[in-house]
């Protein structure tokens, strides 16, 4: 008997993995029933649904991301402080003299990579067709996750606090102030003068819900970190479930039922 | 004497050497490839030749690669003396045609009808390949120019040079598949993806495809981590305004449509009715071809419309905002050093101003201040009544005119909701290009202008 084989027979190993190793048909099968990870997957699919030339692979590769910037986010949580004093000092400090600082680098160019696969993603899938019925819904849940991956990108660009954040925030966010009837140079915002009353100002428009305050700030900086680093990400999380959650029911990746 | 901005260094000149030893390699495989699968000439120009493969060309040209990178990688003299660069005759004369709005626009419209109109051919490999090594020839060269290199190479900008790389195969690969499978059903063939209608186990057809996948990702993301740094300026300051100004890079095609577009329109209606107007796209193609594989005679119509607003109206305006725009706005050709004293001559004039100043020769009818709501209206709408008449009329009449002309098969198969909303997002989507060529062509700034309501178009 084999060390392998040993292992495999403990009851420690038989209570993780309940089934044989995934060596014959009938354990494949059993192995993505049984495995928590493994089973977002179907037992079986069509070959030419699941080649690589067809699928590109980047729902899958979006989703990785995703999972590195949790990772790499959740460490880079443990130095980063978002406060005016310490934000930049703290990016310096990861990119010069922190060990593993290199996690800030692989988040951002991790990012900016989930942004053009999650474009390459939705390419595919109209390419494909695979919108079409059943899976309308999908693609809508799609387009959700589409826009807050762009605004976790936006959220995240505001952290290191440096002079490429904060312009590239202001410059995005201006646009807000001109949010017909909510901003305060909005179209039709003078809709909302009450008796005399002006409800939509500098300081309670579109604009001000944004960033906080009436110019890109701590508050901005404070309310951007927790968009980014909790509010949003579980919104994500959540469709992400729902998302694959429908993949399958609505009869695998592609192709008509 | 130091050259402040020097257009090539030694640095410059090996990174290039490792580049063309790339594709000195890719070039070395393409030709065992044309080898193996290629026939032989027999005759060349009228010329009997001795059974000669066709792979000699690209042997040729691989040789000439070769070379290419052994000059650059031993090259140790004067950087200023060395021979390999753009010539400026071909900056300049691309400096002329990308830095002007109306020629990169252009280009790009018909860079994409004939992507579409060329497509049989562009997808033989030999065409892909050609056109590969093409743009990473462009590329090399064009890093042989400082300002060339100066914004390619901010570490911003690099996911973007890759995503061309990236967006341009997949096009490709798109175009490749939809041909195949165009001819095979006009022949009456299975389809590609029917060859491959077994059921196969996940476990290991599709498991292992995703862990060599994120492998590979992890090795990648690693090396670009520590190869590259991430971006770091000054500590930010809120009176010390950059010029340019930029939104991050994926945000650039709005804020390119700013030049044309007020900030409640460019920044807040479009996007909301390109969100919108992607998420209907399942609720209002009623094709019910073309699900689940690759095809383009069978959806001409919604893959050009898709094509068109994701390649020359989304990725297209990203490079002309990130790579093109410079100081104050202006556009800059990709040689072309970044000037903050470059000047443009702004003389756009509103439609009302056309009207009643140019025309009528009559000042312009303005509220007084002392007017109430209702005989301020009764102003701005005389005074607007032109603009206002024609952005009414085109959103009212082209939807009922495309309804009993040329989209009458589509209003009787969609039904009135279905036809008034893809009616709507089309005329959104071209709402952009109009107001591009009316700017162009008569220095249009505003159809309709009422600036004491911010309301703008």
């Amino acid at each position: 008997m084999s060390v392998v084989e040993y292992i495999r027979n403990t009851q420690v190993w038989k209570s993780v993995f309940r089934h044989p190793a995934p060596y014959d048909r009938r354990n494949r099968a059993v192995v993505m029933l049984t495995n928590f990870f493994l089973h977002l997957h179907p037992v079986s699919a069509k070959q030419g649904g699941i080649a690589l030339s067809y699928t590109w692979c980047m729902g899958g590769v979006t989703f990785f991301l995703f999972l590195v910037e949790t990772l790499t986010g959740v460490l880079l949580m443990f130095y980063y402080r978002p406060t005016l004093e310490w934000a930049f000092t703290d990016i310096r400090a990861l990119r010069d003299v922190t060990t593993l600082g290199v996690m800030r680098e692989i988040h951002r160019w991790g990012a900016h990579a989930m942004v053009i696969t999650v474009w390459l993603h939705m390419y595919r899938v109209f390419l494909t067709g695979s919108y079409k019925p059943p899976r309308e819904f999908n693609w809508v849940i799609g387009v959700l996750l589409l826009v807050l991956t762009l605004l976790l990108s936006f959220t995240g660009y505001l952290l290191p606090w440096d002079q490429l954040a904060i312009w590239a925030i202001t410059v995005g966010s201006n646009m807000a102030r001109a949010t017909p009837i909510l901003g305060h140079e909005g179209p039709g915002f003078q809709l909302l003068n009450i008796g005399g009353f002006e409800l939509i100002t500098k300081g309670s428009d579109a604009r001000f819900l944004l960033l906080g305050a009436r110019e890109v700030g701590e508050e901005t900086l404070n309310r951007f970190y927790i968009l980014h680093c909790v509010a949003i990400p579980l919104v994500v999380a959540t469709l992400i479930a729902i998302h694959f959650w429908r993949v399958r029911k609505d009869g695998g990746i592609s192709q008509p039922l | 004497m130091l050259e402040p901005h020097p257009d090539l260094t030694t640095h410059v000149i090996h990174g290039l050497g490792w580049l063309y030893t790339v594709m000195f390699l890719m070039n070395v495989g393409w030709t065992v490839r044309s080898f193996n699968r290629e026939g032989h000439y027999d005759k060349i120009l009228g010329f009997q030749v001795p059974h000669l493969p066709k792979a000699f060309v690209w042997a040729i040209y691989t040789a000439l690669l070769g070379l290419l990178a052994a000059t650059h990688l031993a090259a140790d003299g004067d950087p200023q003396d060395f021979f390999f660069r753009m010539p400026v005759a071909l900056k300049d004369a691309i400096n002329v045609v990308i830095a002007n709005p109306i020629s990169f626009f252009l280009l790009s419209i018909l860079m994409f009808a004939a992507m579409i109109w060329l497509r049989k051919w562009l997808v033989r490999p030999t065409v892909g390949w050609v056109l590969l090594n093409f743009s990473m020839l462009f590329l090399g060269l064009s890093m042989t120019d400082y300002d060339f290199r100066q914004i390619v190479g901010k570490p911003d900008n690099v996911p973007i040079v890759g995503m061309l790389f990236i967006v341009g195969y997949f096009t490709w690969l798109y175009f490749a598949k939809a041909v195949e499978n165009d001819r095979r059903i006009a022949a009456g063939e299975p389809k590609i993806e029917d060859e491959q209608a077994d059921q196969v186990l996940v476990w290991p057809d599709l498991v292992y495809t995703e862990m060599i996948c994120m492998l590979l990702l992890t090795a990648v993301l690693i090396f670009w981590g520590v190869g590259l740094d991430a971006p770091l300026e000054e500590p930010a300051s809120a009176v010390k305004t950059p010029n340019p100004s930029k939104a991050p890079w994926y945000f650039l095609g709005l804020q390119e449509m700013l030049v044309y577009y007020d900030p409640w329109m460019a920044g807040v209606v479009l996007p909301t009715i390109i969100l919108v107007g992607l998420m209907a796209i399942p609720y209002i193609d009623f094709n019910k071809l073309g699900n689940g594989y690759y095809t383009f005679d069978q959806r001409k119509f919604s893959v050009s419309m898709f094509l068109f607003g994701f390649l020359p109206l989304w990725v297209a305006m990203i490079i002309l905002g990130t790579f093109i725009r410079g100081p104050n706005w202006n556009m800059f050709g990709p040689y072309e050093y970044w000037d903050v004293h470059k000047l443009e001559v702004l003389n756009n004039i509103n439609l009302s101003d056309w009207f009643w100043v140019d025309q009528m020769n009559k000042p312009l009818p303005r509220p007084g201040a002392e007017d109430g709501f209702a005989a301020t209206a009764l102003i701005i709408l005389k005074r607007e009544w032109l603009g206002l008449a024609l952005v009414a009329g085109y959103l009212l009449v082209f939807p009922p005119l495309g309804a009993i002309t040329v989209f009458r098969r589509f209003f009787v198969k969609m039904g009135f909701v279905r036809y008034m909303v893809l009616a709507n997002l089309i005329l959104f989507m071209a709402a952009l290009p109009l107001k591009m060529a009316v700017r162009w062509l008569f220095n249009l700034k505003y159809i309709v202008a009422i600036p004491e309501w911010f309301f703008n178009i």
